[in-house]
């Protein structure tokens, strides 16, 4: 199963990030082709794209291309880049609802056949930066056996809802944050936390990736590269957790082996989700 | 694919290259600008001449400031510019890879 902590985000007019964003290891490197991008460039950069796409030095990393919104004049070139050019993932800004999904998945598999990629093969991820994109969360998550994550796009949420970012807390994204991961959660699918735009400020981006781990997210969209590293060691667990969940695996297949239901460990009894919340520290160890 | 106006792609920043084409029909001339020409010239101008005859382009000039782009972004580059200086909307990908 991939491992989704940090997508690094790359502007997709910049051959000096696109050539090197590698060098930094994160779980998931986002071309993108959408913001990052000043209109009169998109053609250029959707070359560039499409071609940093066969780079080598990717082939160990999960490739995204974040493409405009299907309704611009951009979206649909974009798209046929990011499939043309062997993309892993698309990744949707501003979905609004399941039927955005369903709109880019007709053209996605359309593609997939006119280059001869297997149909199915390209995943998809739905960013959701507005009120409705929240609220239809679980429906977008659900949308396709293609998605693999959904995401949530902090700014433009809060502008729709009239409010801004307040620090510490953050109480104005509580309830997105947790729709996000509740439909994530039911949908089998992975969850991203938003981005924190303050690159020199690492106390500040610490804090939101514990509030993002301890909601349930699998990692954060990152602006900077300097934010993998930071992210990766807060995300893995620390010496007791690791050694505890090995005495809990350890105790369960003794159990099992010896026809025991349940066992106690340290007066606590281990039963099954004790020892699925042991297996994902492991698994956050080998992802490190 | 024919030029029919000038045109401009890329940036003169590190790692990128900037490409200028402009309509000539007396035939095809490649000019490479590059710090590292010595080193990389004849590399540049094959992957130059190689994206061009992908697009069917047998006249322009074509001038090139490359400032230590890699291979990928020098193909990507010279694509930007004439597809601009052919006034192309339309691309045909299979020329491109």
């Amino acid at each position: 199963m991939k491992t989704r902590r940090s997508m690094l985000f790359v502007p997709g007019d910049n051959p000096a990030m696109l050539s090197t964003a590698f060098v930094y290891k994160p779980d998931s490197v986002m071309f993108d082709l959408e913001d990052a991008v000043s209109p009169r460039e998109k053609d250029s950069a959707r070359l560039l794209v499409f071609h940093a796409l066969g780079l080598p030095a990717y082939k160990d990393i999960e490739r995204v291309v974040r493409i405009n919104r299907l309704d611009s004049e951009y979206g649909l070139k974009d798209l046929e880049a990011a499939i043309r050019g062997r993309a892993d993932v698309v990744r949707l800004p501003k979905t609004d609802s399941a039927d955005d999904i369903h709109e880019l998945e007709s053209h996605v598999a359309r593609l997939e056949k006119e280059c001869s990629r297997p149909v199915g093969e390209t995943k998809l991820i739905a960013a959701i930066e507005s009120a409705s994109g929240v609220v239809n969360a679980l429906a977008i998550a659900t949308s396709s056996q293609r998605m693999a994550a959904i995401a949530l796009a902090g700014f433009d949420y809060l502008v729709d809802m009239q409010t801004s970012r307040s620090g510490g807390s953050e109480p104005e994204l509580f309830y997105a944050r947790a729709a996000i991961v509740h439909a994530a959660r039911v949908a089998h699918i992975d969850a991203f936390d938003v981005v924190y735009g303050n690159v020199d400020d690492e106390e500040g981006f610490l804090r939101e990736v514990q509030i993002a781990k301890q909601l349930g997210f699998n990692g954060k969209s990152l602006i900077h590269p300097r934010q993998v590293d930071l992210l990766h060691r807060a995300y893995a667990p620390t010496q007791k957790e690791l050694d505890h969940a090995q005495r809990v695996i350890a105790a369960a297949d003794a159990a099992h082996r010896n026809g025991q239901g349940v066992v106690a460990l340290d007066g606590k009894m281990i039963d099954p989700p004790v020892v699925k919340e042991a297996e994902l520290i492991l698994s956050r160890v080998y992802a490190s | 694919m024919k030029i029919i106006k000038q045109a401009v792609a890329g940036t003169l920043e590190s790692s990128d290259l900037l490409v200028k084409v402009e309509p000539n029909d007396s035939g095809l001339d490649i000019v490479i600008q590059s710090e590292v020409v010595k080193q990389f010239g004849k590399q540049i101008r094959a992957a130059v001449a190689e994206t061009l005859a992908k697009l069917d382009v047998d006249r322009g000039t074509v001038v090139i400031e490359d400032k230590g782009a890699l291979d990928y972004a020098i193909r990507a580059r010279v694509q930007a510019a004439v597809l601009r200086g052919a006034g192309s909307v339309d691309v045909n990908w299979g020329q491109l890879s």
